[in-house]
């Protein structure tokens, strides 16, 4: 049942693997340039896993000490972990004990596939979505811990190959375009943190963004053809 | 900073990351039906995320030198291609190589 489990999920982490191991990689050389031991991308690749905010801990780690500003840069980085949690409230339901892992390894990308893939027939959902999120993670400690290993050693140019995250969320989306009939809140997604970006920046975006599509959301929800969207 | 100081950092950073993952599913644990607002939210945001991720990849494209054409074209590539062949794998990792060649070989 397991190593149906495992070699369903394993496909669908094919992309991450490649996107992860060479951003991985960049972030355990940047460590490493900024004078970190490997210890330290390979422990915080593990504990924190959560790509964009462990970019952002160098730099806190370089600057004055500020454990409490550090905690809610974090939070409000993160927060549409608070999204992801609640997409996921039914789907991680009766996975008993794996189900604190899988909130666990909630990044971004597992979030995604999680999201909206379905385990072929015969295969556990709870093993399923727990090897998708375990073989993301595994991809992202090993990149972290080979490029401070082996930062010296790699040659080739890899600009660029962080859009890979971009290509995955696009086709994701079409995806979902595809298995929907209904597309109003995939546009309102779009649309609303797009406006977001445009007023608030790049910074500063993600929190009003976040409002703005729950509050745009919620005002179709009371109109008459807004049916709950059938998914599952 | 000290180690113990870097230790602390990290510390926090984990805390903050961990609680927003968490802080749902102690709000709204299996036992108890959660909010019908809250179940509905859990049906229309998944559409509505994925297409914040989708922006949130391309954030910092909008100031860049090029304003993110050669990211507009590799979507379109990507979302052409996806519409023919369907291959995820195929999808990704094609429109990737094609980014990068772009921006290594003619926008940098």
């Amino acid at each position: 049942m397991k190593t149906k489990a495992f070699k369903a999920a394993l496909p669908h982490t094919l992309p991450i693997c490649v996107g992860f191991l060479f951003l991985g990689m960049s972030y355990g050389f940047l460590m490493r340039s900024k004078g970190f031991s490997f210890v330290y991308p390979m422990l915080m690749s593990l504990f924190i896993f959560a790509g964009s905010m462990e970019f952002v801990t160098v730099n806190l780690l370089l600057s004055a000490f500020r454990p409490l500003y550090a905690f809610f840069l974090a939070f409000m980085i993160n927060a549409r972990h608070l999204f992801y949690g609640i997409s996921m409230l039914e789907k991680y339901k009766h996975t008993g004990w794996k189900k604190a892992y899988l909130i666990y390894g909630m990044c971004d990308e597992s979030f995604t596939i999680n999201c909206t893939v379905t385990p072929p027939p015969g295969v556990e959902k709870g093993w399923f979505l727990f090897f998708i999120t375990l073989l993301n993670q595994l991809y992202w400690v090993a990149g972290a811990t080979l490029g401070a290993l082996l930062g010296y050693v790699i040659h080739f140019d890899t600009t660029g190959i962080e859009f890979v995250m971009t290509a995955l969320f696009v086709v994701m989306f079409i995806n979902q375009w595809e298995e929907n009939k209904h597309h109003g809140p995939a546009l309102t997604g779009l649309a609303c943190s797009f406006s977001a970006l445009l007023i608030f920046g790049a910074e500063s975006f993600i929190l009003p963004a976040m409002a703005l599509i729950v509050f745009c959301l919620s005002l179709s929800k009371n109109r008459p053809n807004s049916e709950l969207p059938s998914d599952e | 900073m000290t180690t113990m100081q870097e230790i602390i950092t990290i510390l926090a950073v984990i805390f903050g990351t961990m609680v927003t993952r968490f802080l749902p599913f102690i709000l709204f644990p299996e036992g108890k039906t959660p909010p019908k607002y809250i179940s509905w939210l859990g049906t229309v945001l998944p559409c509505a995320v994925i297409g914040f991720l989708v922006v949130y990849s391309l954030k910092d494209t909008v100031s860049s030198p090029f304003h993110g054409l050669p990211e507009l074209i590799s979507i379109l590539f990507i979302a052409l291609l996806h519409k023919w062949r369907k291959n995820t794998l195929l999808s990704i990792g094609s429109g990737t190589i094609l980014y990068m060649y772009l921006v290594q070989a003619w926008f940098h």
